[in-house]
């Protein structure tokens, strides 16, 4: 049996058999072959190979979410049938003398291109899909199979680190838990461990490929991982694991319960979500609403700039199948460490107070609108707030909402659909904190990101595990700007919530409610302990 | 070598769903099946070049049907365009 030691997310244990999860490197070789034939023949027969993929994932698509999604996969393979797109690989290859693997990289490249330039949004997003396929015959060629980097069988997956567009791409379903060599309690892969309630372990700097396929016990509540762990330990530790179930099959009779104090004080517990993949996680945990929706994924997922349409197609999905339930969504909030290639954002020497979030919305305002479009037609479907982040200033609130105006104005002209969505704005910057009595004036709902308050407030990295010893989510400067910005708010009659990882730390709950915040939004699974902590509280004591 | 004219009704105009079937339905046909846009033209069981012709709702395309079985491959293919596209 070996041991590793990190530092634990979540309280809670996973056992399974470990994956190791590696991103592949592709390098192309610009190598000549001597036998051309024989790289047309390996190309036809990836080609073959990736069409069956497609078809399976299409038949895994339809059953798990339907026509619509499932689509795309007979699209992909349809894509790779084609004559012209396989002709100009044979080409390269026959002519150039040159690998598959270069071939296919040129000539889908290509063909990438041509629709990107077409004048038509449409067309232009199908680009994407040709880098999609594109990718998926690399990997074939070249022996990457990417179902196998997560597996294809729940596991405990182990990296190096987790990117946020990889969090975003995992199959969620076959995650027991992780472990990560890098990584800080408030990095990605922490914060999806917590939402969706998985033991993970970040710092493990034990981590070695020869884990493979081991069995494994991920010990949250001990910070470490055994692997190959005894017959003992893993009896012991496997009743421990049932307990845990027990406990929160006991949080579930807390549904339908209202988040209720013992004295009598009602306040909101809504969920934060990324992405319509977890309007089911909202519902299963009776959350009265989602008090952050980060609309990064529509971008994160995204090769190129996402369309009006794909992005009004997942925005409907959430306000449609959760209504009457309030929806917030914050705008695009990408820069800093949510990176996307096609935006072509400079490096900065100091990204988290750099060019970010509704600095960019405000700068690429055609980029903006196309979002604010997309929810304002998302409105009419439902309940839907929408949330300005990293706001500094009245006078950038007054420009979101010009801007909000003009496609009002615009859409109304269409004859578009359109409901009364309410505004509101993340309160996650010092400034926004003491220009808060201003600022609540003009909207009208505040969400204090606590995470990036923190970081701003102690000018602490959040992303440098190094600086953990120097950090204290509880630190007293961070509460005295949540209570400032509560009484700014209630001084002007507008509710005050907090959408950051703080808001599910049941040790400030009663702080929160002495405080007299409105609301607390949390990651789905928090949402039941957040409501038994709420109910066990007496404010007269 | 029989033809027809057709306007394009789709909100996305002839995109890459159709543009897949009607690929793979011109591919089992003998008949050279030709999609002209102004003066840009592709071969129906082409789908990027289809896609390439960047047929938008609203635009008039031409559809021409040649071959041994000329007859019963136009009626297919102009029952195809006027259900799906």
């Amino acid at each position: 049996m070996k041991v590793g030691t990190g530092k634990s997310i979540l309280n809670g244990i996973a056992i399974g058999k470990i994956k190791i999860y590696k991103a592949p490197k592709l390098e192309i070789s610009g190598e000549l072959v001597k036998d051309p034939q024989a790289e047309v023949a390996r190309f036809n027969d990836a080609v073959e190979k990736a069409i069956e993929q497609q078809n399976v994932l299409y038949e895994k698509a339809l059953e798990a979410a339907g026509e619509e999604s499932a689509e795309i996969f007979s699209v992909h393979a349809m894509m790779l049938e084609d004559e012209d797109l396989t002709d100009a690989v044979h080409e390269v290859i026959t002519r150039g003398k040159h690998t598959a693997e270069y071939a296919t990289k040129q000539a889908f490249d290509n063909q990438a291109e041509v629709f990107a330039q077409m004048d038509d949004p449409y067309m232009n997003a199908r680009s994407a899909d040709i880098y999609d396929i594109e990718q998926a015959v690399l990997n074939i060629l070249m022996g990457v199979d990417t179902d196998s980097m997560q597996g294809t069988e729940p596991a405990i997956l182990v990296a190096e680190d987790l990117a946020p567009s990889e969090t975003v791409r995992l199959d969620k379903s076959l995650l027991l838990g992780m472990i990560t060599r890098e990584g800080s309690s408030n990095s990605h892969t922490a914060i999806l461990a917590r939402s969706m309630n998985l033991p993970a372990l970040i710092q493990c700097k034990e981590i070695d490929d020869s884990w493979d396929g081991k069995m494994a016990i991920l010990d949250g509540y001990n910070a470490c991982v055994y692997i190959d762990p005894t017959a003992d330990l893993l009896e012991t530790l496997t009743a421990r694991q049932k307990e845990d179930e027990k406990k929160r099959a006991l949080l579930q009779e807390l549904k339908g319960q209202p988040n209720t104090t013992i004295d009598g004080t009602t306040i909101k517990v809504y969920a934060n979500i990324g992405g319509p993949s977890d309007i089911g996680a909202v519902q299963v945990n009776d959350a009265g609403g989602v008090g952050l929706f980060r609309s990064e994924f529509v971008y994160l997922n995204s090769k190129t700039y996402p369309t009006e349409d794909e992005q009004f197609q997942a925005y409907k999905l959430a306000v449609q199948s959760l209504a009457p339930k309030q929806v917030i969504i914050r705008t695009c909030d990408i820069g800093a460490d949510k990176k996307v290639d096609y935006m072509e954002l400079d490096p900065e020497e100091n990204p988290a107070l750099g060019y970010r979030a509704v600095r960019i919305c405000l700068t690429r305002k055609d980029f903006f609108k196309t979002q604010l479009r997309a929810l304002l037609r998302a409105s009419a479907y439902g309940n839907l707030g929408i949330m300005f982040p990293m706001i500094i200033s009245l006078r950038e609130l007054n420009e979101c909402k010009v801007i909000l105006a003009e496609c009002r104005k615009e859409l109304e002209a269409e004859g578009v659909k359109m409901g009364n969505p309410s505004i509101g704005i993340m309160v996650e910057t010092p400034a926004a904190v003491l220009c808060a009595d201003e600022l609540a004036q003009a909207c009208d709902f505040f969400s204090i990101g606590t995470n990036d308050l923190t970081q701003y407030v102690c000018a602490i990295d959040r992303q440098n595990a190094k600086l953990e010893p120097f950090s204290d989510t509880h630190h007293p400067a961070v509460l005295r700007a949540i209570r400032m910005t509560i009484e700014a708010g209630h001084r002007h009659g507008i509710w005050v919530g907090i959408c950051g990882e703080l808001g599910a730390d049941l040790t400030l709950t009663e702080t929160f409610l002495r405080m007299g915040i409105d609301e607390l939004s949390v990651n789905p699974k928090s949402v039941l302990p957040l409501r038994k902590q709420i109910r066990s509280i007496d404010l007269r004591a | 070598m029989k033809e027809f004219n057709y306007v394009v009704t789709d909100p996305v105009g002839i995109h890459a769903r159709p543009a897949g079937t009607l690929a793979k339905m011109a591919k089992g046909l003998e008949s050279k099946v030709v999609i002209w846009k102004g003066e840009k033209c592709a071969e129906a069981k082409k789908l990027m070049a289809i896609m390439s012709l960047g047929v938008k709702q609203g635009d008039e395309v031409k559809v021409t049907v040649e071959g041994p079985n000329e007859e019963a491959d136009f009626a297919t293919v102009e029952t195809f365009f006027k259900e799906n596209l």
